[in-house]
């Protein structure tokens, strides 16, 4: 009994010192989405630097925050979404390091340099990026499928067949800027209409829920507002799958590399954002998470079906009305919540 | 009782003795109050601080006093035209999980007590088996089972797929993003619940009452009200706690399955603390869920006790 | 319908021995709750070798989720770290409730009863998140002051909300447990703790044990709580499956569910089969 006690003990003694994350130096730890970093590419930073790194994942942006923002969390590295770049950067969240004097800093699209969130990249480095839209099943509806009225007013063929992913940010953004105004609208006579829409909408849609890429391949669903990628990845599996860029405007995204202010690790974080403005290791990411990167020179080395793939690839007719949605001002965003909780009260 | 005489000197006796029964009971108790105080209680009283207190910009809260957070629990501000009504989609929220939590503790009874029954007749040697044989399933996650489910009930799923190939019907049932699919589904996922409390009450159940039961040409319906109902009650409130309580704040289940249109009370509150950016809100809401849980909870076990066969 | 078969077909049937456990029908819904229970694991299992990347369109048999799965580190790092959380969660959270249980049971009522009772349930009473955020909070103020942010953080949040789940289930089988068997005991002259050992003890086993395998599962499907409370490197498979949710699963989580069913089901023979061989 006393052995067993013992040996229990030990064994708990060992597990709690050796669980913890090393911090000793050689250790980097990453803060990232959930299934979003390529192995490969993390071995290979492991090999070229000597260093050990581990990858914890979270499932969205306000998780992130939060517990960067407790303190005491023992990341390096965070993949913040463009909207939440600022915020980061307000609380005094990020190092700021200087990508723009690293050296493959030469590779980054000129179009991702003076961004809203970061002007001239003083903070974050590209990582993925990519779109919410519509997509359609063709095979069930042929028509146009460039528009919010696959979900906002879904054509006979679709009605108790459509989804909605329940995001709100981007389902209320695409409903707005259908109705004419800006994502973040306060003009509550738009917010008017738009609400009115979505409840009559709501009874002709069969659910809100994610996991759109099997549903769509599967024809559980015939359409559903979703991500580009994670279209792309239906479509490999169902060619009736078409992604519709709504020309009424749809959200732009962008995740990006930033090194929190109090990393144990500056210097390797560092390392670590100007090794993934190579393009090659670029490309990696994207091949693993099917989403574009940022970084030109990078196509060359990704599969062969993402080179014209037209989920991510933007059409050059859409590529004007894609906006980068902001996180909302309080006011705004309170205005959203209230016309969100109506709809799925 | 004791003699008028000896009462002083007994009483006192009795009186020390209970008293250092109480202490007992209270220093058994006191290692898991102090996890609890430590990892699950105590934290939530910064919640309740939280509860009167501003939302910050992005999340978070700000150090100034505020009665909003619990004003808006009851009421809400028409966003149109600021009218002030009850705030009807928190109780139409509360009352949908309510709805859903009862059915499937229901459910759960109705399926589960025969299981455990079942489990708890087998010869002693094999009861763990059986019993392990409930939970295997449920080292999977619960995503992943709830997939699982899916990949049972979709309308190309294995089940439409047989009764299509046995001609039973024409075309597949929608049965995916049903309310009765929600329901089906939450049972399964909280059927070990219920199951092993029951066990653990039958498992001693003294088959010479039943049998004394039969004896007195009790039907079985009777044997089974009056006999072993009563006998493993402690099994039946502990399994519908299990159930009851957890199922209220559940919504992955409901959202995969049901579709989630409809909001439950957990994915409202959670809304609270991510998109809608109000944390004092989100405290506000769970502290009265805590105070109405707690009510049910008290008023429940306290009546359950008085009219049962004279336990606990 | 299985039952009304029976029940036509049984006067041409030698009548069985009256049996006093039998309960009509109750056989039949515990097979039906068996048969359900297992189900939904065929298709994980068969989904587990998909060639394809779908959890959902069939493209022909392949090991390869299999092989990714083994060869993917982290898989394995949350796969072990959430089976070693799950164990010390369990094992201490029964022990306190045991604790508890023999506290608030099988006595007269005493002041301050119905306080440890809600208070032991109480996190069973508040939607996760809630808890998680607290703790999330709390935690870091520690981790802070400390400098200490390993896996104990993690496992004290997992043992306090399993605490219920494994104090229900003894309770349900101390109330009514009679005392006279403890008192025979001691007037036998064995010290409480003998009593205790020889006697209570094997008569709560099956609530214990129950109990903890409660706590086991509920401690392994954890998901918001750790979401929150973990620290950098410490994912758990229910944490590093949620990453996935929002994006696609692919059916590596179905070979590493299937290759822990297996893992579980050997053991569970295994052990079956040992304690047999002893009897």
């Amino acid at each position: 009994m006393t052995r067993t006690v013992k040996a229990i003990g030990a064994a708990a003694a060992m597990t709690l010192v050796a669980a913890g994350p090393a911090m000793a130096e050689g250790t980097l730890n990453i803060f990232n989405w959930g299934n979003y970093t390529n192995p490969d590419l993390i071995e290979k930073f492991e090999q070229a630097f000597d260093v050990e790194v581990t990858i914890t994942d979270y499932d969205s942006n306000t998780t992130a925050l939060t517990k960067i923002k407790a303190g005491g969390h023992g990341f390096d590295i965070v993949v913040p979404s463009a909207s939440y770049i600022p915020i980061y950067v307000r609380d005094g969240l990020l190092m700021e390091t200087r990508p723009d004097q690293m050296e493959n800093f030469k590779h980054v699209d000129p179009r991702w340099i003076d961004v809203d969130w970061d002007p001239g990249r003083h903070y974050t480095v590209p990582w993925q990026w990519g779109t919410t839209g519509v997509a359609v099943n063709s095979a069930v509806y042929s028509g146009d499928p460039n528009t919010a009225d696959i979900f906002l007013d879904p054509p006979e063929e679709l009605v108790g067949k459509v989804n909605v992913v329940p995001e709100m940010s981007d389902v209320m953004s695409i409903a707005i800027m259908a109705e004419g105004g800006e994502a973040c609208t306060t003009d509550k006579e738009i917010l008017k209409r738009v609400r009115d829409k979505l409840v009559a909408a709501k009874p002709k849609w069969i659910s809100m829920d994610y996991g759109a890429t099997e549903k769509l391949a599967i024809g559980d669903w015939a359409a559903s507002v979703n991500w580009n990628g994670s279209t792309f990845r239906a479509r490999l599996e169902n060619p009736d799958v078409v992604y519709g860029y709504p020309k009424t405007g749809y959200p732009v995204w962008m995740d990006s590399v930033a090194v929190l202010s109090d990393a144990q690790n500056p210097e390797m974080a560092k390392a670590f954002q100007n090794f993934v403005m190579d393009p090659e290791n670029a490309a990696l990411i994207s091949s693993f998470a099917r989403y574009a990167n940022g970084i030109m020179g990078s196509e060359q080395y990704m599969p062969a079906d993402m080179k014209d793939a037209p989920e991510i690839k933007v059409p050059e007719e859409f590529a004007s009305v894609g906006v980068f949605v902001p996180e909302c001002p309080p006011e705004a965003q309170k205005l959203r919540t209230a016309i969100w909780t109506e709809l799925q009260k | 009782m004791a003699q008028p005489t000896d009462d002083a000197r007994h009483g006192h006796a009795e009186r020390e003795a209970a008293r250092r029964r109480v202490r007992a009971n209270w220093l058994l108790s006191a290692p898991a109050l102090a996890m609890l105080a430590f990892a699950a209680s105590g934290p939530l009283l910064i919640m309740l601080v939280y509860s009167f207190l501003t939302p910050g910009d992005y999340g978070g809260i700000v150090w100034k006093f505020s009665g909003e957070g619990w004003f808006q629990v009851l009421f809400s501000r028409d966003i149109f035209d600021e009218t002030v009504g009850l705030a009807d989609a928190h109780l139409t929220i509360f009352w949908r999980s309510l709805e859903l939590s009862i059915l499937t503790t229901l459910l759960a009874l109705v399926l589960g007590f025969p299981t455990a029954y079942f489990i708890a007749t087998r010869p002693r040697e094999q009861r763990a088996l059986w019993l392990f044989l409930v939970t295997i399933p449920f080292w999977t996650n619960l995503l992943i089972r709830t997939f699982a489910i899916m990949e049972l009930i979709r309308n190309e799923g294995v089940i439409n797929s047989i009764l299509l190939w046995l001609g039973v019907i024409d075309a597949p049932l929608q049965m995916m993003f049903t309310e009765g699919a929600t329901l089906v589904g939450m049972a399964y996922v909280y059927l070990p619940l219920m199951v092993l409390p029951l066990y653990a009450a039958m498992d001693r159940l003294d088959f010479r009452l039943v049998e004394a039961g039969y004896d007195l040409y009790a039907t079985r319906l009777q044997v089974l009200r009056k006999v072993i109902l009563p006998l493993v009650k402690p099994g039946v409130i502990a399994g519908s706690i299990l159930v009851f309580i957890p199922s209220l704040g559940a919504y992955v289940t409901p959202r995969l399955l049901g579709g989630g249109r409809n909001m439950m009370m957990g994915n409202f509150i959670e809304l609270q603390f991510g998109q809608g950016r109000n944390w004092p809100l989100g405290a506000a809401l769970s502290i009265t869920l805590l105070l109405v849980v707690m009510l049910a909870l008290v008023v429940y076990v306290k009546n359950a006790n008085k009219g049962g066969a004279g336990h606990g | 319908m299985a039952d009304a078969a029976r029940a036509a077909e049984r006067p041409k049937r030698p009548r069985k021995p009256f049996s006093v456990q039998r309960m009509p029908g109750f056989a039949t819904v515990a097979v039906i709750c068996f048969v359900a229970l297992y189900a939904p694991l065929f298709p994980l299992m068969i989904y587990s070798f998909n060639a394809g990347e779908s959890i959902a369109v069939w493209q022909g048999f392949s090991w390869r989720w299999y092989e990714s799965a083994w060869a993917n580190e982290q898989v394995k790092e949350v796969t072990i770290r959430s089976l070693v959380v799950a164990a010390f969660a369990s094992g201490i959270s029964t022990a306190l409730a045991t604790l508890a249980a023999l506290g608030t049971t099988r006595t007269a009522s005493f002041k301050g009863q119905t306080v440890i009772y809600v208070m032991i349930n109480q996190p069973l009473m508040v939607p996760e998140i809630v808890t998680g955020v607290a703790l999330l909070i709390f935690f870091a103020m520690i981790k802070v002051a400390t400098g200490y942010t390993g896996l104990a953080y993690l496992i004290a949040a997992h043992t306090a909300f399993c605490i219920p789940f494994a104090y229900l289930p003894i309770r349900a089988r101390l109330e009514g447990m009679d005392k006279t068997l403890e008192a025979a005991a001691a007037d036998l002259y064995a010290t409480p703790w003998q009593a205790f050992r020889r006697v209570t003890l094997p008569l709560m086993a099956p609530g214990i044990v129950a109990g903890a395998m409660l706590a086991f599962v509920i401690s392994l499907d954890d998901v918001v709580i750790t979401e929150l409370v973990k620290s950098a490197g410490q994912d758990t498979l229910p944490t590093y499956m949620l990453g996935q949710l929002r994006r696609a699963i692919t059916p590596e989580i179905n070979a590493i569910s299937t290759a822990l069913l297996a893992v579980t089901v050997a053991l569970l023979t295994a052990i079956f089969f040992l304690s047999r061989s002893k009897e």
